[in-house]
């Protein structure tokens, strides 16, 4: 019998202590799921990357909109959705930060901290109309092959609907 | 409580800056930002940032980190990182910005490179 499947949705003001609620609070689901505390920081680095985005970029600091973050536990993975009420953006679109013209560049290095971080990661349309990220971890106990923050293993059947 | 204390002596003519706690975004970075603009501002250019009790730093932290640099370099100082933690460490390599930064690991060596 497949083990069942865990589920917790909150939605998140725009405001900065966001990001550090959202950041405990999946490092506590991650730790409780048995990730060890490198991987737990992993996790913990990539939610709150994946916060500031949808606040600062999504939401554009305005406090009328919301950021909404659903944890799922599988038997299999840990998986994150961070969703913001923006415009949405596409993947593709993201400057790359270790490009040589962008290595002094004082932003755009939170994606590229998800999907380094993090065995699976898209960005998709949002049902509240902006963007929504996605991003899985494996379990530990089936995750031996998981990459060890410096890969890039981005995208997959964390997202099966993958417009962007 | 603040995310980040900071702490700056002088040593020859250069700021040695001790930083501990989290720079990320929020105070954290506030704070980074603040302490070298005063810096600048007070026309000292010579700029270390002692990291030895950062244990945390996010792309908001990193993003700080360039600003300063950039900003100390544009006044034709020079800033300098000390004792980076393994964490710290690791990002700067991942995200290439160990070739940006000169960083030292001991600081009477850091001082003795501004000469």
């Amino acid at each position: 019998m497949a083990p069942e499947t865990k589920h917790l949705e909150v939605t998140l003001d725009t405001h900065v202590e966001s990001v550090n609620l959202a950041e405990e609070m999946c490092v506590r689901v991650a730790e409780a799921a048995g990730f060890n505390e490198d991987e737990c920081y992993r996790i913990g680095m990539s939610v709150r990357e994946g916060v500031i985005n949808a606040f600062h970029y999504g939401n554009q600091e305005k406090p009328e909109k919301k950021i909404h973050l659903a944890i799922e536990l599988t038997g299999e993975r840990m998986v994150i959705h961070v969703m913001d009420e923006g415009k949405g953006f596409r993947l593709n679109d993201v400057p790359d930060p270790l490009a040589e013209e962008n290595l002094l560049s004082t932003s755009g290095r939170g994606i590229f901290l998800m999907k380094a971080f993090m065995d699976e990661f898209d960005v998709l349309p949002g049902r509240t109309g902006g963007a929504e990220l996605v991003m899985a971890k494996r379990l530990p106990l089936l995750g031996s092959t998981s990459n060890n923050g410096n890969g890039n293993t981005a995208s997959s059947d964390a997202a099966p609907h993958q417009e962007a | 409580m603040p995310s980040l204390f900071a702490t700056t002596r002088e040593f020859s003519g250069i700021a040695i800056v001790d930083l501990s706690g989290r720079i990320s975004l929020g105070d954290g970075s506030a704070l980074l930002r603040k302490t070298v603009r005063d810096l600048l501002d007070e026309g000292r250019t010579k700029i270390i940032l002692n990291l030895g009790d950062v244990n945390y730093i996010d792309s908001s932290g990193i993003g700080e980190l360039v600003s300063g640099f950039t900003a100390v370099r544009n006044r034709g100082g020079e800033l300098k990182l000390l004792n980076l933690t393994k964490k710290v460490n690791d990002l700067l390599q991942l995200t290439k910005l160990f070739t940006v930064f000169e960083v030292h690991n001991d600081e009477s060596a850091a001082v003795r490179s501004f000469t």
